[in-house]
């Protein structure tokens, strides 16, 4: 009686739901060796993916029965996503090999963490928003505890289970209270129903817990006190693979919801995010300063960059939006090979964590050197390299926006957090070697060499990375 | 139509008494019997709304799955209820603070609320009319056709919930002996019997 949905905007999703049910057959049934061939199936699923949203990737598109919407925007996101959870695979495979985790379930959980992502960013209805947010969520908790023999695995996966329970839990109390107050959950129902309405004070409330719901999601701050534990704990991809796909996700969702359905509400969630903004830029940069552990390390530094990602989306412009996409992405490059320079630490087939095991690398491995000295001076945001211009786009975007104190304090906290990525490169550089690494593997020294290359040469080719993301930025803000 | 308000009231009060007794009650397997009245009676009350599909969910799922399932765990954890309990004076005041708090906001909420002038119009009408199709049809013909997205997701969220939890749980014991059929039915007597001639006064050494 119901005419069957139309299925083509949906395609890269129900592609991926399949592969991932495949996988699990192909890892049940296949009897050597199943984490590699499981890897690189699950790569090329994402693979097959990214062709598939970037072919259904045009005019604004809504199906099943507008809980599903496809746009330049959500194209963009999700192909952040693929790239990033891909690059985090390939330094999976190698780690489990050195480990001796031969569970293949490691890349099928992946792929369905993605699948979760890949819905919270097109998600046109608050229904579809959770039950996203949910997959993704409870993919992750199992990733966390995944190296389930240790402790500090088992622990991340316990914080991070128990205080995602919580921060789902505050987020679906706002929708109740936005739904009960508004009487819809489509994005468009609650565009109509917010505008030029007088402000109510229990949409406001709903929209403040929904923002608390996504703030503990991307790790800001005063939600972040999950992050380091579950950095640390967690195994070192999973935490490469924590730290952009889930980030990029809802950072996406984050203003496509409120530059969406609740526009009209903007003076009262500028406030809420000036305070979490702000706070995450500072903490970031003053709580890195003490760390020794570089897992930890760049649980604070991702808490800071997720701080100068939100200046564009507190702009609420155009021109942020862009500004924040294009953060995102540049983010996605310098810390996925970051994380395969920790990835590299291995001393006597061992993998070290320490600061302190970086000490004059220089001499003994100066590839692995040059390479993090690239991405250190691009998170530090030094002129030629990528992270500069991440930066430069948010706070100009905040200037025109007429934001001045808040790009004031974000170029201060950046100053501050310098400090932290330059200590690291004095410690290569200038004190005296320990030990030499391990010889890395294939696959980490590619990423590395990838990210590291990207984050230098990106002065000269940001033109089509550029019209991509004016494209999506645009097609947040035609409706 | 008194039926039904009495009816209405015996449920709330009884489900009432039953929640406090989950909060009050020593032994925490008499608090989750208690649970499982508490259930009934909302069950109750869901069949005086005409929600009969969600009363008889109720019962089915909470009490005949989730409760259980508590049962199952309080009685396997072997909780020390005076040490859960010792904490609580520590933690009463910050735990007044924030009650409090969240009480002035839902306050704050429901000072607000405002009905929609079209809303009582649709009360009125719902759409299709409950005499025509019954609660599980209504239900059924909504959740396959307009929500089949959520629905399918909600199926691949449980698909990840099984597989978490046999990855985080599952282990291959050492010195487990399992049952190989085949094994057993291709054992001949000549693997492991051997006849010996023994000959007489020299016995076997």
């Amino acid at each position: 009686m119901t005419a069957i949905p139309n299925l083509t905007p949906a395609y890269a999703e129900m592609f991926l739901a399949i592969a991932g049910m495949a996988l699990l057959m192909v890892g049940v049934f296949r009897k050597s060796d199943p984490i590699r061939g499981v890897t690189m199936l699950a790569i090329l699923a994402f693979a097959v993916a990214a062709v598939l949203s970037i072919s259904t990737n045009g005019a604004e598109t809504v199906t099943f029965n507008g809980l599903f919407v496809v746009n330049a925007f959500t194209g963009f996101a999700k192909l952040l996503i693929l790239l990033g959870a891909g690059l985090a695979m390939l330094l999976a495979l190698p780690w489990a090999r050195n480990e001796g985790v031969s569970r293949y379930e490691l890349p099928v959980i992946m792929v369905f963490a993605v699948l979760g992502m890949m819905m919270m960013v097109s998600a046109n209805n608050l229904l579809s928003l959770y039950v996203g947010l949910e997959l993704q969520s409870l993919a992750l908790y199992v990733l966390a505890a995944f190296n389930r023999g240790n402790l500090k695995a088992t622990e991340a996966g316990v914080k991070y289970f128990v205080l995602g329970a919580l921060a789902s839990g505050l987020l679906l109390y706002g929708s109740s209270l936005v739904y009960g107050f508004s009487g819809t959950t489509s994005f468009a129902g609650l565009a109509d129903a917010l505008t030029g309405a007088e402000s109510n004070a229990g949409v406001i409330v709903g929209i403040v817990f929904v923002i608390c719901g996504f703030a503990f999601k991307v790790s800001a701050v005063p939600f972040h006190m999950w992050t380091p534990d579950v950095y640390e704990g967690a195994p070192t991809p999973v935490t490469a693979f924590f730290s952009v796909a889930p980030k990029i996700a809802s950072l996406c969702l984050f203003l496509r919801i409120l530059v969406g359905p609740f526009e009209d509400l903007m003076d009262q969630w500028r406030q809420v995010l000036t305070v979490i903004c702000v706070a995450s830029m500072l903490w970031g940069a003053v709580a890195a300063i003490a760390q020794n552990n570089i897992k930890r390390l760049m649980a604070y530094s991702s808490i800071g960059h997720v701080g100068y990602a939100l200046i564009g989306l507190i702009a609420g412009t155009q021109e942020g939006a862009r500004g924040m996409i294009y953060y995102m992405l540049i983010y996605l490059f310098m810390n996925v090979g970051t994380f395969a320079v920790i990835l590299s630490m291995r001393v006597k087939d061992r993998y070290v964590e320490s600061i302190d095991d970086l000490s004059g690398i220089s001499k003994t491995n100066p590839a692995i050197a040059l390479a993090l000295t690239a991405l250190m001076f691009s998170m530090a945001g030094i002129p030629p390299l990528a992270g500069f211009f991440g930066k430069y786009f948010v706070f100009a975007a905040a200037v025109n926006a007429g934001l001045i104190p808040l790009a004031v304090i974000g170029v201060l906290s950046s100053v501050i957090g310098a400090y932290y990525y330059l200590r690291l490169i004095k410690i290569m550089y200038f004190d005296g070697s320990v030990e030499n690494f391990d010889r890395p593997d294939y696959s980490t020294s590619l990423v590395m060499g990838v990210c590291a290359l990207s984050v230098v040469v990106f002065i000269f080719l940001p033109e089509p990375l550029l019209a991509g993301a004016d494209a999506a930025a645009a097609a947040l803000f035609q409706g | 139509m008194i039926a039904a308000t009495l009816a209405f009231y015996l449920f709330s009060a009884l489900a009432i008494v039953g929640a406090l007794n989950v909060i009050f009650q020593r032994n925490p397997v008499h608090s989750v019997l208690w649970l499982i009245f508490t259930f009934f009676n909302a069950a109750g009350l869901f069949v005086l709304l005409g929600a009969e599909f969600v009363a008889m969910i109720l019962v089915i799922v909470y009490v005949g799955a989730v409760a259980v399932l508590f049962l199952f765990v309080v009685m396997m954890l072997d909780i020390n209820i005076t040490m859960v309990r010792e904490g609580f004076l520590k933690y009463l005041p910050v735990g007044l603070l924030v009650g409090g708090i969240l009480l002035a906001e839902l306050i704050t909420v429901f000072a607000g609320w405002v009905m929609s002038d079209s809303a009582d119009v649709l009360r009125a009408a719902p759409a299709p009319d409950p005499s025509d199709i019954g609660n599980t049809e209504a239900l059924g013909l909504i959740l396959y056709t307009d929500y089949i997205y959520v629905f399918q997701a909600a199926g691949i969220i449980l698909l990840v919930a099984m597989i978490g939890s046999i990855v985080l749980t599952h282990r291959t014991r050492a010195g487990v002996r399992k049952q190989v059929i085949g094994e057993q039915n291709a054992r001949r007597p000549s693997d492991t019997l051997e006849v010996v001639k023994v000959e007489s006064g020299k016995g076997l050494q």
